[in-house]
């Protein structure tokens, strides 16, 4: 298979992950969008972000629905390569999220420092907000997982970055059954969690929460038509929540309104990703393979 | 504007108030949130991001609370601003029906408001000439307060024991209203589904039309397995001539043909059963039935007068339907010898000569009656008399 050339294509080829089978409603919804407004659209769906990351950057596809972890990844590994990767857009839900580790009310634990020698439960074990900006912020505070407390994984759909919020729901649930002492999760997700009644508000407690960071990203290369790029973020930044045909779209990927892209929302998780080496062994055999 | 939840977690309902206070101002304003729940910075940061509106969080100072201001996204008055009510012309807050509902009202109440944007759904019948009656919300509430139960309703176990002849013949005759109720049942059924709900009214009269034929169903195969095992028989001339009602695919000509000429034929058969029935169970089922179809016909007769009152070109159509169904039935054999010999057993209640001759001046008035029945109804459709007469004589020898 020789590989294909962006720079030769007519459409604007997106690459997406199917963490969920709406994945292909938003994305065939958006393919309608941009094609009747005169974008030459399509998409292409993988099973899992590193199988993403590596199509990227070999040119299969222009653009990329990045999950944060996903972005750090090609920008090490483009880096590595000599190029370039630019986030150019995001939803304005993907800015200034925050983690937060839930215990027991009635769990006698006040401080991080009261997690040591604990079992702390996790999303699954590439997700940035259940799993690696949590984890971080515990090692910021002196604790590191399996030297200082025992890590409880909820490895729902590795490869998808936690997208699916399956391993959440299952670290809330052990807490809540006495398996673990402490539960990693997002901040949407303790309220959502609250509101449908897997979580009474009484019964848990925020011990701590992390900074606020950034989620997923569009994420395009140096070599990709700027001209058509320009016109993919155009149009997206004209989607209007007031549209009565894009607003389902919207409403299924969860967002109000596109807003331009920025980086400066990722430093926890890098650091994060650093600390732990998690990415190391992908970025390197990516890097190899890409070169 | 500003919101005190106190000790109430956003969780715990909290959220709802807040949602009442940015409803309360315009996009872009802002309002103060306080409160002294726990979670409260977290949660309200998270609900802010997800229902688009900004947050900034002011800490107590040498606190854990503090207060948060959130600046009103547009979201939600964007999502409401293309809505429609689902309703016709008139005055606001009047529950007026529309000529034309779009099928993207969808399932939605009458008089409901609307998200712009939603699915159309695949409604045939969007026309209120074609279904509508100002009398349904009457006959529903009628049919409503008739419902009658048959485990109550009827004397099965009054005692009475027939001749081995005459109890097949009630066999039979039950066997053949089980059939044509079925074709009953099935005619108002198919239109439900192609109803737009925005009638809801005839809706639900379709719907108890259903329900009542169901009912029957049960009620006759009871009597008919009253006394016996085995049912009567059935023909193709029977069933041929039910299935070109169960195929008609237009609702108003289906409805003329099954509610006006059929089932208004029907009454007059019930009525016969219940008045020459040789036993009381046999009688009240064919009593209480008759009382639903009466309704069944006043529905077809409302509202497809109301459809001629509007559009008088309607009425040749209706004849022919009535001439096609004749043609395609020509070369069958209509009533079947089975039902007809079961009726003249029945009003003659036994095989002497005198009662037989009594029994079949009886039927004869039957046809005579169901034909009077049929040339008024036509002629209440506003139908010439000499019209009238004709078409009542093309209906189906089946009766139904």
């Amino acid at each position: 298979m020789t590989s294909p050339s962006p720079s030769n294509a007519t459409d604007l080829i997106l690459g997406a992950v199917a963490y969920d089978q709406k994945v292909v409603a938003i994305w065939d919804g958006f393919q309608q969008y941009f094609r009747t407004r005169g974008l030459p659209f399509d998409y292409v769906l993988f099973s899992n972000y590193e199988r993403q990351v590596e199509a990227h950057l070999r040119g299969y596809v222009h653009v990329a629905w990045n999950s944060p972890l996903a972005w750090l990844q090609t920008e090490r590994i483009a880096g590595r390569l000599g190029r370039r990767a630019q986030a150019i857009c995001m939803r304005d839900s993907d800015r200034d999220l925050r983690s937060v580790i839930l215990v027991r009310s009635d769990g006698g634990i006040d401080t991080i420092a009261g997690l040591r020698r604990k079992i702390v439960a996790v999303g699954a074990r590439d997700s940035p907000q259940a799993t690696l900006i949590p984890l971080n912020h515990l090692a910021d505070h002196g604790l590191m997982p399996d030297r200082d407390f025992q890590l409880r994984a909820f490895d729902t759909l590795v490869g998808k970055h936690g997208d699916h919020i399956g391993g959440e729901r299952d670290a809330v649930r052990a807490l809540l059954r006495g398996e673990t002492d402490a539960a990693c999760i997002l901040d949407a997700n303790h309220l959502a969690f609250a509101r449908e009644g897997s979580l009474s508000p009484a019964s848990t407690r925020i011990l701590a929460q992390t900074g606020t960071y950034d989620h997923c990203n569009f994420t395009v290369l140096d070599g990709v038509q700027s001209e058509q790029v320009a016109h993919f973020c155009e149009l997206l930044f004209e989607m209007s929540y007031a549209d009565a045909e894009v607003r389902p779209l919207l409403d299924l990927e969860g967002l109000k309104a596109w807003v331009p892209g920025r980086v400066t929302g990722y430093t926890q998780l890098s650091a994060a990703v650093d600390r732990f080496g998690v990415i190391d062994t992908f970025v390197t055999s990516a890097e190899m393979q890409c070169r | 504007m500003q919101v005190d939840l106190g000790s109430l977690a956003l969780a715990e309902g909290g959220y709802l108030l807040v949602k009442r206070a940015v409803r309360r101002v315009a996009p872009g304003e802002s309002i103060v949130v306080t409160g002294e729940a726990d979670d409260l910075e977290v949660d309200l940061r998270a609900w802010c991001r997800v229902e688009g509106h900004r947050f900034d969080w002011r800490p107590a100072a040498g606190t854990a609370r503090g207060q948060a201001r959130i600046f009103t996204g547009a979201a939600e008055s964007e999502r409401w601003a293309g809505a429609r009510r689902a309703t016709g012309e008139g005055e606001a807050g009047e529950d007026t029906v529309a000529e034309h509902p779009p099928r993207s009202w969808g399932l939605a109440a009458r008089g409901a408001t609307i998200e712009a944007g939603t699915p159309e759904f695949d409604f045939h019948l969007t026309d209120k000439i074609e279904v509508w009656s100002d009398d349904a919300a009457h006959i529903y509430q009628q049919a409503v307060a008739a419902q009658w139960d048959p485990e109550t309703a009827i004397p099965w176990n009054a005692p009475f024991e027939l001749g081995a002849d005459l109890e097949g013949a009630i066999v039979q005759v039950m066997t053949y209203l089980i059939e044509n109720e079925t074709a009953a049942l099935i005619v108002p059924s198919r239109f439900i589904a192609q109803l737009h709900p925005h009638f809801r009214e005839v809706m639900q009269v379709l719907a108890i039309q259903a329900a009542d034929e169901a009912r029957h169903i049960e009620v006759f195969t009871r009597r008919a397995r009253l006394k016996r095992n085995e049912l009567g028989r059935s023909t193709i001339g029977g069933q041929v001539s039910l299935k070109t009602l169960v195929e008609e695919p237009e609702f108003a000509i289906a409805s003329f043909l099954l509610s006006v000429l059929g089932e208004g034929t029907f009454l007059s058969l019930l009525w016969f059963i219940e008045r020459y029935a040789p036993d009381p169970v046999t009688a009240t089922v064919a009593r209480l039935a008759a009382q639903d179809e009466a309704r069944h016909v006043a529905f077809g007769l409302a509202h497809l007068s109301q459809h001629l009152r509007r559009d008088p070109a309607f009425r040749p159509r209706l004849a022919d339907a009535v001439r096609r169904r004749h043609d395609a039935l020509r070369h069958t054999a209509g009533l079947n010898d089975e039902v007809f010999d079961a009726l003249l057993l029945m009003a003659a209640g036994s095989w002497e000569h005198d009662a037989l001759r009594q029994g079949s001046r009886r039927l004869r008035q039957l046809i005579q009656d169901m034909d009077e029945g049929r040339r008024k109804r036509l002629v209440r459709l506003g139908f010439p008399e000499a019209e009238a007469a004709a078409l009542s004589e093309l209906h189906t020898r089946n009766f139904m």
